[in-house]
């Protein structure tokens, strides 16, 4: 396939971990940011192919499991409710909240049902003028345009029955919080490319000035990552610090500068909960006061569900990077991806769901780097 | 990893098990869910050494007849998808069923489940398509049933499907005959039949439009038996891998065997629009449905000569030896990545959820 086979290329990936082999002195702990890399490091095995002085630690970046279970509370009661019928994206509908989840629900008669874009949302809206329709709006800034168009055009074309439960989560702030942590290890970030395709890397810019750490916005294909882990051990080994693009067929310094508008138009920054890692101060996006009438916390007066998350959560160390899943006494035994305990497990690009899929099989199996060989 | 262990002890996951006492979609979906359903409610009450194989068909024997029955419903919607409907489902789906069994499927009953309201013209097409698809697999329906449910209980239109097919004696194909040092081969393209249903039940346009692969295989398995005949059968078992994909058949076969299973991603085969579509939706293909392909266990030995066999067939032209079965301390299915790196392969938890970027 055209764009996509030749990121998969084991001669490329091949010549990039030799450079990287030739470059690399130092011992290097770098973080990708996205669930999405996490889930092509964990399938392709790239971390068992890079020198053993890289260490790839993953980052908060599944949407999924940084929702916090107050939003999924409050969406589990909204989809209870008769007149509701709740949509949202599919992989939302197996987190586990606090008594429930949302597959159960549906199992009880709740209308759930599972779209692939919020437009669609909208479509199901104008077909059922006798129900509420509530998308369950989460996700980075990846989602953030194409929900905030959902509402922006429910507001144009007076849908009133149309409205998003918000939990929109924003990249930058979350890298500043995990960089101010006393436990940080992290000497450098793979960015998000898709968050990056619509934002640009700009943004990044002052996170590599105030903590002197190398930043590469970098693709979910084997020879994407593998390109920016080389990047940044080049940048690591010279001492430097940038903000730099490996994933330039996608992204630029701007971004989407329409989709960015879109987002401005219909949500604000403000503080966000971040579920297993807490509170971090401007780290979210939520409806602006002008389309308060689509903002379904607020019309269906949710404000005072509040649930407090267990200070003490392995989930959250995994979401820093601090520890891998495998180091939770619960992985694999009471928490797997058919009864999840934590978020991580729920979506396949939950760092803990990778790391069950993928490596289960255990030493036996697996091919140390210098063996590597991909002809067959 | 560089903590003291006995800090990790007491950390806890937040969240609690959601409620394990109701029926969920994913107990239809041939994974983890469904094989729990098997193990805690039904083979509990029905145990019997004929379920306990739990094989696509039951084998028994009457009279010295050996005898291969099987009951299949369909449930699908829409009705109708490109490459297929419900009525030509219902005969593929047991047919096959029959076929994995080395049997030949020989005649069927029908039982329709009709949603009051339903167009009688549509219950035509679906007739006429039954009709036509039983005589091209060569069974005769001999029997039914039809029931009306009220308005909202049903879905249009259930169908279910028995059939009963004739095991030539001697021959014995089950999930529990895989050994170590036998290869995998897989008949055709996986995941078309899924992509389709999907593509047309979410209205998703693509350039070249995905066709369900929905077909009979008995012709293809009747081919495969004749290269060595009855005497030395060198078919260990014989799948179709439907609901729950290639993936879920293999973990079922490895976990009945006690043996494991070592795949080879760049050997299955899969067509340039269903890998498209799957990446776009981001969805495994390995877990996505099959009406009309098979996996055969079969020993090294005669690979190449049942490779031909199958080749030489329209159903399985572009069969490909996928893997190879290994001594494993427990049931795995394992798969070499196109970079050498070995990941595993799980069987399906629940329904394949699309992922939300």
């Amino acid at each position: 396939m055209k764009f996509l086979d030749e990121y998969r290329d084991a001669r490329i990936a091949r010549q990039i971990l030799a450079e990287i082999e030739r470059t690399v002195h130092g011992s290097w702990v770098l973080m990708e940011i996205c669930g999405g890399q996490t889930h092509t490091i964990m399938r392709y095995g790239l971390d068992e192919l890079l020198p053993r002085n890289i260490e790839l630690v993953h980052g908060p970046g599944c949407p999924v499991c940084v929702t916090p279970l107050e939003t999924i509370d409050k969406a589990l009661e909204l989809a209870a409710r008769p007149e509701v019928i709740l949509v949202s994206y599919g992989d939302m509908l197996r987190v586990p909240g606090s008594f429930t989840d949302l597959l159960t629900v549906k199992a009880h008669g709740g209308d759930v049902r599972i779209v692939y874009s919020p437009t669609d949302a909208l479509r199901i809206a104008r077909e059922n003028p006798d129900h509420k329709v509530v998308f369950l709006a989460v996700g980075f800034e990846t989602t953030a345009p194409a929900n905030a168009m959902a509402v922006w055009q429910a507001k144009q074309e007076k849908i009133g029955n149309f409205s998003v439960l918000v939990s929109h989560v924003l990249v930058p702030p979350a890298i500043r919080a995990l960089m101010t942590s006393r436990d940080c290890r992290v000497n450098g970030f793979i960015a998000p490319g898709h968050v990056c395709t619509v934002m640009g890397y700009e943004e990044y810019e002052s996170l590599v000035a105030d903590f002197q750490v190398p930043i590469v916005v970098g693709g979910f294909e084997p020879v994407d990552i593998l390109e920016a882990v080389l990047m940044l051990v080049r940048q690591l080994e010279s001492g430097e610090a940038k903000a730099e693009n490996q994933y330039v067929r996608s992204v630029n310094y701007q971004g989407n500068l329409p989709a960015q508008r879109i987002v401005k138009e219909v949500f604000e920054i403000g503080d966000q909960k971040w579920r297993g890692i807490g509170t971090i101060p401007a780290s979210g996006l939520r409806v602006r006061e002008e389309y308060g009438d689509y903002d379904a916390s607020r019309i269906f007066g949710l404000a005072s569900i509040t649930v407090d998350e267990p200070a003490e959560c392995i989930s959250a160390q995994v979401l820093q990077g601090l520890k891998k899943p495998t180091d939770c006494p619960a992985f694999g035994m009471r928490c797997t991806p058919q009864y999840p305990l934590g978020a991580p497990m729920v979506s396949s690009e939950g760092a803990c769901a990778a790391y069950y899929n993928y490596r289960r099989h255990g030493k036996q199996f697996s091919v140390p780097s210098s063996q590597f060989s991909v002809d067959h | 990893m560089d903590e003291k262990p006995n800090s990790l002890a007491q950390l806890i996951c937040p969240a609690l098990h959601p409620a394990k006492d109701t029926i969920l979609l994913g107990h239809g979906s041939g994974g983890l869910l469904s094989a729990e359903l098997m193990r805690s409610v039904f083979l509990p009450a029905f145990h019997n050494p004929v379920l306990a194989r739990l094989d696509d068909q039951a084998i028994v024997y009457v009279n010295g007849v050996q005898l291969a029955i099987t009951t299949d419903s369909f449930v699908v919607k829409p009705l109708f998808f490109p490459g297929g409907d419900i009525g030509s489902l219902a005969v593929h789906g047991t047919v096959n069923d029959l076929a994995m069994g080395g049997a030949t499927p020989l005649f069927l009953s029908v039982a329709f489940i009709i949603e009051e309201g339903l167009s009688i013209e549509v219950l035509r097409r679906v007739v006429e398509s039954l009709r036509a698809a039983a005589q091209k697999a060569g069974v005769e329906i001999v029997t039914g049933d039809t029931k009306v449910v009220e308005k909202g209980s049903g879905d249009e239109l259930f169908i279910n499907t028995t059939g009963i097919g004739l095991v030539p004696n001697g021959l014995e194909l089950s999930a529990n005959r895989a050994r170590p040092g036998d290869k995998v081969l897989l008949s055709g393209s996986i995941a078309e039949h899924g992509i389709a249903i999907l593509a047309q039940r979410e209205g998703l346009e693509f350039e070249c439009p995905v066709v369900s692969d929905s077909a009979a295989l008995n012709g293809l398995v009747a081919a495969m038996l004749r290269v060595n005949g009855n005497d030395h059968n060198p078919i260990r078992c014989l799948r179709d891998p439907t609901r729950g994909g290639v993936s879920s058949t293999l973990n079922e076969i490895a976990e009945q065997s006690h043996v494991g299973i070592q795949l080879e991603e760049s050997a299955i085969p899969i067509r340039e629009e269903v890998r498209g579509a799957c990446e776009m939706l981001g969805l495994d293909p390995l877990y996505v449905a099959n009406e009309g392909k098979l996996i055969a266990i079969v020993a090294p030995e005669a690979t190449e000569s049942i490779l031909e066999a199958m080749r030489r067939d329209p159903l399985g032209k572009d069969a490909q030896l996928i893997g190879t079965v290994v001594a494993a301390p427990s049931p795995i299915v394992t798969i070499r990545t196109s970079l050498g790196t070995t990941r595993c392969v799980d069987m399906l938890a629940g329904d394949q959820l699309p992922r939300i970027c």
